[in-house]
């Protein structure tokens, strides 16, 4: 089949564009303005350069953060991939059990966020909470409000628990989309149980792995109400991430300027992981379409 | 517009990005781009290269004002030779 192109197709785009441009393109002009004055107030406003930037990125405790957010997410990635994967492979195939099991799995996706970190915080309580209480009867002395560590394996633990479900979900439909044939071929070759998910199950899970990749990183990379709500970012500061510290700047100190400079450093940080991500999946697509074109 | 607080600086940044897009569409009416593989790992169009030109040339303004004491305007020089590097070569 021949593709058309034409050029006046993006005519199309238009209304959405300038949609975008109230919603999107304005607002991130006018935070670049913000980022480079010391805003006072209307008509009074100091020109400072990169002063701004210069302050923000030399913040110990925003790099501090920085660093626990990238541990976080590369630690919650290094848990649910395979999780999500171990889970869809012993999910059942068929039948009403398929569909229950589904039903279940997805359940947590459904729960709003901060209902989630509210839950968590209940659950994890000392006094009334059935996982704070009973750690505590087994002597282990566990506070989430004291201790951060504790506090660390809560969030994270409630990370997997509300997040490995879609890795999950991804890995089931990738691999329901295999052909029958291939595991009829791996059973003539009595290919073991491994070599089946070697070969066969994990090259044709690479494209769904790719974007549970891509969207667990930027949600966990911007993750807000969760931890605000189990832990307040602490104790101390061990648990604050980026987007609660910028929250902290711009509406609790009105720290308008800082917080303009710091949302456009963290919004790049995204872009350029994005862009990468972005590209590594077209980059695969692209093989993959030349391997089968030739 | 007073709301958006504007600056020179800023105008003449926003200006220039707007002129590059509009540039650029204007140079692939008249020629249209080929995609080619140079020296990035991957195979890209004269738009990707502009994007990776910027995006880079954030980050190195990011590196220079946050780490060095050196001129802003140096890091722009810089920017721009990548920038146009990245465009033959890329």
């Amino acid at each position: 089949m021949n593709k058309v192109y034409n050029n006046r197709a993006w005519l199309l785009v238009l209304p959405m564009l300038i949609l975008v441009a109230f919603s999107a393109i304005v607002p991130l002009m006018t935070v670049v303005n913000y980022s480079v004055q010391d805003v006072l107030g209307p008509n009074a406003s100091f020109f400072t350069g990169t002063e701004w930037f210069r302050a923000m990125l030399n913040d110990p405790e925003l790099q501090a953060a920085f660093l626990r957010q990238i541990v976080f997410s590369l630690t919650i990635l290094a848990i649910q991939v395979p999780l999500g994967i171990g889970i869809a492979l012993i999910m059942p195939k068929r039948g009403w059990q398929a569909s229950a099991v589904l039903i279940l799995i997805t359940l947590p996706l459904l729960i709003p966020w901060n209902v989630v970190g509210s839950i968590w915080q209940i659950f994890t309580r000392g006094d009334i909470g059935l996982m704070g209480w009973g750690l505590r009867q087994l002597g282990v002395d566990y506070n989430i409000t004291r201790d951060g560590t504790d506090a660390w394996l809560t969030i994270i633990l409630m990370d997997v628990w509300h997040w490995t479900p879609l890795v999950a979900m991804l890995c089931y439909s990738g691999l329901r989309s295999i052909p029958d044939a291939y595991y009829q071929a791996a059973r003539i070759d009595r290919a073991s149980k491994w070599a089946v998910f070697r070969y066969i199950q994990l090259p044709k899970l690479t494209n769904v792995l790719v974007i549970a990749v891509l969207l667990r990183f930027m949600h966990s990379f911007m993750i807000y109400a969760e931890p605000f709500v189990l832990t307040g970012g602490g104790p101390g500061s061990s648990t604050t991430f980026l987007s609660q510290s910028l929250t902290t700047m711009a509406v609790g100190q009105q720290d308008l300027g800082p917080s303009a400079a710091f949302s456009i450093i963290y919004f790049l940080v995204i872009l350029l992981v994005s862009w990468v991500f972005y590209t590594t999946i077209m980059n695969m697509q692209k093989d993959k379409n030349s391997q089968g074109g030739a | 517009m007073s709301w958006m607080v504007w600056t020179v600086p800023t105008a003449i940044f926003f200006s220039a990005i707007a002129a590059m897009l509009a540039g650029m569409t204007v140079w692939e009416i008249v020629s249209p781009t080929i995609e080619r593989k140079g020296f990035l790992p991957i195979s890209t169009t004269r738009g990707d290269r502009l994007f990776v030109g910027l995006l880079s040339a954030a980050f190195i303004h990011l590196g220079v004002i946050g780490y060095t004491s050196l001129s802003i305007w140096l890091a722009l020089a810089a920017s721009l030779a990548w920038l146009l590097v990245l465009m033959r070569w890329g």
